[in-house]
């Protein structure tokens, strides 16, 4: 039985080591995207306890594959994505992560460009309230001779409340040359001027942070097949927290 | 100078829809309102004018309840409630609208979302149905339509890449739809051409231009009142009212200056 990892292993930093040990060892799924071919998966944690899934992505030549994530779950719950990319493969990425409590939600990707031409596009969204601790660990690799390589990594973070915390690292490995990768990053608050604007026109104070976090979690299932499943979900989720 | 009614014989079915008495207030610790006191009845628009820095924006963002805008003494009555006692979207339920100098963007929520959200939790709040969203459209149409706005502007993200007239057309809208008894509006006619003034002017007119609503126009200048023939023009200097007149004033304000008039 493989070893449980520990805080020394970069991938598993921030994970809840109590939490990992009922259900390790976790198994890998595998999801291969055939040259050419396109495909679309959904993974939605809000359950309690724990939940931990592991993704080991392959994409070829041309293909595409956009993954989106609602990642609530109230407890530890943790999605790590490892993804090679072909020449001429697209891979978008879109995750939501909500937790309120003392609860613990990550994201873990590698997104591995291994040939020419390739693109990813990762876009996370957080909103954290109560003590809770979101995560994204993000590394996008360019393998040596991966030329024309357009990685995109869009990490936003909201915190809700004083003792919730957010950790975001996007991270760039590039052993090539002439590729693109850009990577932006943020953690804030609501926008304590829009929360007036609409109080002003009568939206208690609730009603008008679910109007605003509802938004900001929208960017990242934009274009999603089930964007109102997703949404939808994403938006019970606040509703709790609120 | 014209007379200012201070006081309604006890008799009378009160018509007063906002007493400020003695009001305080400081932003930042700072004292900004130093005694302030108005009082505006139902039926009647009245323009506050000042020099910068004379209060005015915190006097709307103080009766709006805007967190910072710290009331230190005195009281407000919002047709016969305690205004101060409420918070900002309880004001609104109340039929408080402010009309911002300076709209807030918020990306993402659309424009249409946000007001019909506004409205029924107005309605909920002072226990009304629900509109429907087809009664809410329609209603948003035709308002958008007094104000010269293409409707379409409403599936937009609220006030995200409007221009400046547009803005405050919107806001405009915004009060048609929600359709509140006292409006602070607050320099709406900042930022506006002239037919744009003209527009928005003649909005407020056909919106709140009634017996049982009233209008606080904050403004530095003379040319919206060519268009919203104020009742009443104060002026606010130093925190406080310093002198009240009727329309006559604006005028001799736009021709004198506030140093000329104050002196």
């Amino acid at each position: 039985m493989t070893a449980l990892p520990t805080r020394h292993d970069e991938a598993w930093r921030y994970a809840d080591f109590a939490a990992l040990a009922t259900v390790w060892p976790v198994a890998q799924q595998a999801i291969v995207v055939d040259a050419g071919e396109s495909a679309a998966h959904t993974l939605v944690l809000t359950g309690a306890g724990t939940e931990v899934r592991d993704l080991a992505i392959t994409l070829g030549e041309g293909a595409h594959l956009s993954l989106h994530v609602l990642n609530a779950a109230r407890g530890y719950g943790r999605v790590a994505v490892r993804v090679a990319l072909a020449r001429g493969a697209q891979f978008h990425f879109g995750a939501a992560q909500v937790a309120g409590a003392d609860h613990r939600v990550e994201i873990v990707t590698e997104v591995v460009h291994t040939a020419p031409d390739a693109i990813s596009r990762q876009i996370v969204r957080q909103v954290m309230a109560g003590r809770a601790t979101g995560n994204y660990l993000g590394r996008v690799v360019v393998d040596r001779g991966a030329v024309g390589t357009d990685g995109e990594q869009s990490i936003r973070a909201m915190l809700l409340d004083r003792g919730a915390s957010a950790n975001a690292r996007p991270e760039l490995e590039i052993y090539a040359d002439d590729v693109k990768c850009a990577h932006g990053c943020a953690i804030g608050e609501l926008d304590k001027d829009g929360l007036f604007y609409l109080a002003s026109r009568g939206l208690p104070p609730a009603a008008a942070k679910a109007l605003m976090l509802q938004a900001f979690l929208a960017e990242a299932f934009a274009g999603a097949d089930d964007e109102e499943r997703l949404t939808t979900a994403a938006l019970a989720a606040l509703e709790d927290l609120l | 100078m014209a007379g200012f009614p201070r006081s309604i014989p006890f008799f009378t079915k009160s018509p007063i829809m906002l007493t400020i008495d003695n009001l305080h207030a400081t932003v930042a610790d700072k004292p900004i309102l130093k005694g302030l006191s108005l009082t505006i009845n139902a039926g009647e628009i009245h323009a506050i004018m000042g020099p910068n820095g004379a209060g005015k924006s915190t006097l709307g963002y103080t009766l709006g309840g805007r967190p910072g805008y710290e009331v230190t003494g005195g009281s407000v009555t919002f047709d016969g409630q305690d205004l101060l006692a409420l918070e900002p979207h309880e004001r609104a339920a109340a039929g408080l609208f402010l009309g911002f100098q300076y709209p807030v963007e918020i990306p993402g929520v659309s424009m249409v979302q946000f007001l019909r959200e506004s409205l029924n939790a107005q309605r909920k709040g002072r226990g009304e149905e629900p509109l429907s969203g087809g009664a809410f459209l329609k209603l948003a149409r035709e308002q958008a339509g007094l104000l010269k706005l293409d409707a379409d502007m409403l599936k937009r993200p609220v006030n995200v890449g409007f221009s400046g007239g547009e803005k405050k057309r919107a806001e405009m809208v915004q009060m048609g739809i929600l359709d509140p008894k006292l409006a602070i509006l607050d320099e709406t006619d900042s930022g506006l051409d002239i037919d744009a003034l003209k527009v928005c002017g003649e909005g407020i007119n056909a919106i709140m231009r009634r017996p049982d609503k009233a209008v606080l126009l904050i403004t530095h200048y003379q040319r919206l009142l060519d268009y919203v023939k104020p009742d009443f023009v104060h002026v606010l200097a130093g925190g406080r009212i310093v002198r009240s007149g009727g329309a006559d004033l604006a005028l001799e304000l736009e021709q004198q200056g506030y140093e000329g008039v104050l002196a």
